[in-house]
C-alpha cells in the first residue's frame, strides 16, 4: 500500500526502553513494519559496520493509532541497546533511501531529533539568465545597427537624387511664384498651400 | 521645398499608439488596489462618473490641440499664446523626469523575465543558509518572493542615506531596456507606428489567457466575490472620489505632451473626437478587465494560503493528540478544537499558542499596489500554479509590453518638440537626437540601480509628476477656453475635422474639468501640508518587513526641486516672454 503520510515525529524519552519514535500517518501494516525494520538494520550494517545486525534486533514498541512508534536497536554481540547517537547517524546517512523505500519524503517521514540536511540547490555554472540576456541584447543591438545603416543609405540616395534634379526643381519653383503673382507668405496657412500637381511631380523626382 | 511632417500610415496606428501609451502599468497594478480599498464594485460608480466629467473631455482637448497645431507640445502652446510656451516646456520637463525612472520598471521586468526560464523558479523557495541546516534568516522572516525582490533583485539598503554600489545586473537590464526603447523610436513614427501594433495588442492576449487560467483556478471565486461585493458606504468617503478622479487623470497620461505629440502626426481631417472616446473607454475597460484577472489570482493565492494554514493546524493537533489521520478535516476543525480543549485541557493549553487563527478574509485583505503587487504578490501566486514557468514568462512579457508602450509615448513627448525646433533638427539627424536622449536618461537612471535605488525611485514615482501635471492640465484647459477662445477653437475644429462641438464638450472644457482639477490641487496641497514631514517605506532585513522612516533633508530638497523644475517653467517663461516683448516694443518705439 502506498504511504501517504503527513508527518512524523520522533521523541527521545530517556526513561522508556524504546529510544526512538517514528510516526507514520497511515495504517502501519505488518509488511511495512518489517520493511522499516529492514531499512534500519541495513543502515546500521552499512554505515556503522555492524555486520551482524539482524532484523530481529530492531524493536518497535508503543505503536499508536496515529502510526507512530518508538524503536530501539539491540546489539547482538553485547546484548544491550545501541547508543542513540550511533543509530541517529546511521539513519541520517541513509535517509534518502529510507524515504524512497516508503515513497515518502522528508516532510512526510519524520524522525525526531534527526534534522533534515537540506540538499544544496543545483547551480549551473553560468546562470541561465545571463544566457538569455546575452541573446536578447545581441538581437537588439543588431536591429539598431541595421536600422541606422539603412537610414544612412536612404539619406545618401536622397541627397544624390536631389543634387541631380535640383536645378530643374528651382526653375519650376520660380515659375510658380511668378506666374501666380502671389508670394507664398501672404497665403494664410501654417502648413502652406500645396499645389497638388507640382507636389506629385516633386515626390516622383525625389523618390529615386 | 518644405519637408513634409511624418504621419501615421493609417488612423489605426494613431489609435493603437494612444492605447499603447494610456494602457500601462497603472491599469494593472493601481486600479485593482483602489477598487479593493474604496468599496469593491461600488468604486466603479465614482470611476465612471469621473471618466465622463474629466477623462474624456481632457483627452479630447489634448488630441484636438495636437492635431490642430501640428506641433509638439512646446510649439503647440507657443501658437496658442507665446506667453504659454512655458506649459509646453513644463510638459517636456515632466516627461523627461518620467522617462528617467519609468524605464527602471522595464529593467526589472526584464530581470524577472530572464529568471523565469529556470526550474524551479528562483523565488519559489528560500535559499539555504551557510550550514545547509535551515533557510536563510532574512528569507525565513519575510517570504521567499519578498526575499527575491528585496535582496536578490534590489539588494536594498536599510535606508536612503546608505547608497551602496551600483548593482551591475540591474544596470545591464536597464541598458538593455533603453536599447529596446531606442530601437523602437529610432525612426520616428515610421518605426513607432509598427511597434505599437505589438505593444497595444499583446497585453490583451496575455490578459485573456490569464483570465481563462485565473477563473479556473481553485479559490478564484473567493477573490472575485470579495472584490465585487460593493461596499457602498465607501461612496460617502471623499477619498474615494478623489482617488477615482486622480486615477482617471493619471491613467490617461494627460499633461505629458505625449498625446499632443501623437496627434500632431495625424492628418488634419482625422476624427479625433471619436478616437478620444474610443481610447478613454478602452483604457477604463482594460482597468476593470485587469482587476478581474488580478482578483481571481488574489482569490487563488488567499485560498491556497488559507488552506495551507488550516492543514498546518490539523497536522499540529493530529501530532499532539495522536489522532488518526483524516480524523480532523477543515470542516470539523472548529468543533474538534473545542472538544479537544475540554477533553485534554492541559495539553491543549500547551499547544494553543502555536495554533494560528486562519482567516480567508485576512488573506484577501492584503491590498498591495505598485511594484509590490507585480513582483511580490503575483510571483507568489504564480509559483503555486502548474507550469509556473510559462505563466511567469507570459506575465512579465505582458508587463514589458505595457511598460515599453508607455515609454514610447514618453519619449515621443520629449523628441517631438526637439525635432520640431529648427535649431536642433537642422544640426542633428533624428537618430542622433533620440540616441542622445536615451544615453542621458540611461546614465541618470543608473542611480536607481544603487542599493538605495528603490527609495530614489519612490521619490520620483510619488512626486515628479503628480502635482505638476495637475497644474499643467489646468493651465492648458484655461488657455484653450479663455485665452485662445473657446469659440475660436470650436471654429478651428469644425474647419479641420468637420465635427461640430456638442454642448457636453463645451461645458466640460469651460467649467467642470477645470473646477475638478482645482479641487484635486487643493486636496493635494492640503494633504502635503497636513502630513508634516514626508515619509517613506524602508525594508528592514532584520525584521523582514517594511518600516516607515522620515525623508532626510537632501531627499526633501530633491522633491522640492522636482516639483519646482516643472511648475516654475510656466510663470518664468511667461515672465521672460513679457520682458522680451517689452524690450522689443521699447526698441521699436525709440526707433520710431
Amino acid at each position: 500500500e502506498p504511504w501517504e503520510g503527513h508527518g512524523i515525529s520522533l521523541q527521545i524519552h530517556a526513561e522508556l526502553p524504546c529510544r526512538r519514535r517514528v510516526i507514520f500517518v497511515l495504517r502501519c501494516s505488518r509488511g511495512q513494519k518489517y520493511l522499516f525494520k529492514a531499512m534500519v538494520a541495513f543502515s546500521l550494517r552499512t554505515f556503522s559496520n555492524k555486520e551482524t545486525i539482524e532484523i530481529s534486533n530492531v524493536l518497535l514498541c508503543n505503536i499508536t493509532k496515529r502510526v507512530s512508534f518508538w524503536f530501539v536497536v539491540t546489539d547482538p554481540s553485547k546484548n544491550q541497546t545501541l547508543p542513540a547517537s550511533e543509530v541517529q547517524e546511521a539513519i541520517r546517512m541513509n535517509r534518502n533511501r529510507i524515504n524512497n523505500a516508503f515513497f515518502l519524503n522528508d516532510q512526510t517521514l519524520e524522525f525526531l531529533e534527526i534534522p533534515t540536511t537540506l540538499g544544496p540547490p543545483t547551480e549551473p555554472s553560468t546562470p541561465i539568465w545571463i544566457i538569455i540576456f546575452g541573446v536578447v541584447f545581441s538581437l537588439v543591438v543588431v536591429g539598431i545597427v541595421l536600422l541606422i545603416m539603412s537610414g544612412i543609405h536612404k539619406q545618401r540616395r536622397k541627397s544624390k537624387a536631389l543634387t541631380e534634379t535640383g536645378d530643374v526643381e528651382d526653375k519650376y519653383e520660380t515659375v510658380v511664384t511668378i506666374e501666380n503673382g502671389i508670394p507664398c507668405d501672404t497665403l494664410d496657412s501654417k502648413e502652406g498651400r500645396i499645389n497638388r500637381a507640382f507636389a506629385a511631380d516633386g515626390e516622383k523626382l525625389t523618390s529615386l | 521645398m518644405e519637408k513634409a511632417r511624418p504621419q501615421w500610415s493609417n488612423p489605426l496606428q494613431f489609435v493603437f499608439a494612444c492605447i499603447s501609451y494610456a494602457v500601462g502599468l497603472g491599469n494593472v497594478w493601481r486600479f485593482p488596489y483602489l477598487c479593493q480599498m474604496y468599496g469593491g464594485g461600488g468604486f466603479l460608480v465614482p470611476y465612471l462618473i469621473m471618466l465622463i466629467l474629466e477623462g474624456m473631455p481632457l483627452l479630447y482637448l489634448e488630441l484636438a490641440v495636437g492635431q490642430r497645431m501640428r506641433q509638439g507640445s512646446i510649439g503647440a502652446w507657443n501658437m496658442i499664446s507665446p506667453y504659454l510656451r512655458g506649459v509646453g516646456i513644463a510638459s517636456v520637463v515632466v516627461s523627461f523626469f518620467l522617462s528617467m525612472y519609468y524605464n527602471m520598471i522595464n529593467a526589472w521586468s526584464f530581470w524577472y523575465l530572464f529568471h523565469s526560464f529556470q526550474d524551479p523558479l528562483p523565488w519559489s523557495s528560500c535559499s539555504l543558509n551557510s550550514n545547509l541546516m535551515g533557510y536563510d534568516e532574512e528569507c525565513d522572516r519575510a517570504s521567499s518572493t519578498q526575499y527575491f525582490w528585496y535582496r536578490k533583485t534590489l539588494n536594498i539598503s536599510p535606508s536612503i542615506q546608505e547608497n551602496g554600489v551600483i548593482q551591475w545586473e540591474q544596470a545591464l537590464c536597464l541598458i538593455l531596456a533603453w536599447l529596446v526603447v531606442y530601437l523602437c523610436i529610432l525612426r520616428g513614427t515610421e518605426s513607432t507606428g509598427k511597434v505599437v501594433y505589438v505593444t497595444a495588442s499583446l497585453p490583451y492576449c496575455v490578459l485573456i489567457i490569464y483570465l481563462v487560467r485565473g477563473l479556473t483556478l481553485h479559490g478564484a471565486v473567493n477573490g472575485l466575490a470579495y472584490m465585487f461585493t460593493p461596499k457602498l458606504e465607501q461612496l460617502a468617503n471623499p477619498k474615494t472620489w478623489i482617488s477615482a478622479a486622480t486615477q482617471i487623470f493619471f491613467s490617461l497620461g494627460l499633461g505629458f505632451g505625449s498625446l499632443i505629440a501623437f496627434a500632431s502626426y495625424n492628418k488634419p481631417s482625422n476624427n479625433c473626437q471619436k478616437h478620444a472616446i474610443i481610447v478613454s473607454l478602452i483604457n477604463s475597460s482594460t482597468s476593470i478587465f485587469a482587476s478581474i484577472v488580478t482578483f481571481s489570482i488574489y482569490g487563488f493565492k488567499a485560498t491556497f494560503n488559507y488552506e495551507s494554514c488550516i492543514n498546518k493546524v490539523i497536522l499540529l493537533l493530529t501530532n499532539t493528540f495522536d489522532l488518526e489521520d483524516g480524523f480532523l478535516t477543515s470542516g470539523n476543525l472548529e468543533e474538534m478544537k473545542t472538544h479537544l480543549a475540554s477533553t485534554y485541557p492541559k495539553e491543549y493549553s500547551e499547544v494553543f499558542p502555536q495554533i494560528k487563527n486562519c482567516s480567508l478574509e485576512s488573506e484577501l485583505d492584503t491590498a498591495v499596489q505598485g511594484t509590490g503587487l507585480s513582483f511580490i504578490v503575483y510571483t507568489e501566486a504564480i509559483k503555486n500554479m502548474e507550469v509556473s514557468q510559462l505563466w511567469s514568462v507570459l506575465y512579465f512579457f505582458m508587463l514589458l509590453m505595457l511598460g515599453i508602450g508607455s515609454m514610447l509615448g514618453n519619449t515621443a513627448a520629449i523628441l517631438t518638440p526637439l525635432t520640431d525646433s529648427k535649431a536642433i533638427s537642422s544640426r542633428l539627424p533624428k537618430e542622433a537626437i533620440s540616441g542622445l536622449i536615451c544615453i542621458i536618461n540611461c546614465v541618470i537612471g543608473l542611480t536607481f540601480t544603487l542599493e538605495s535605488g528603490n527609495y530614489w525611485f519612490d521619490i520620483f514615482n510619488d512626486y515628479a509628476a503628480t502635482l505638476s501635471l495637475l497644474l499643467i492640465v489646468l493651465v492648458e484647459t484655461i488657455a484653450v477656453c479663455y485665452i485662445y477662445g473657446l469659440r475660436r477653437f470650436e471654429n478651428d475644429l469644425q474647419v479641420m475635422t468637420g465635427c461640430k462641438l456638442s454642448w457636453y464638450w463645451k461645458i466640460m472644457w469651460a467649467f467642470v474639468s477645470p473646477l475638478l482639477i482645482i479641487s484635486l490641487l487643493i486636496f493635494y496641497l492640503v494633504d502635503y501640508i497636513l502630513a508634516g514631514t514626508l515619509t517613506y517605506q524602508a525594508w528592514d532585513a532584520t525584521q523582514g518587513h517594511l518600516v516607515t522612516k522620515d525623508y532626510p533633508g537632501f531627499a526633501l530638497a530633491l522633491i522640492g526641486l522636482l516639483v519646482a523644475a516643472s511648475t516654475m517653467c510656466i510663470p518664468l517663461v511667461a515672465l521672460g516672454t513679457f520682458i522680451m516683448n517689452r524690450r522689443k516694443r521699447g526698441n521699436t518705439s525709440t526707433i520710431a
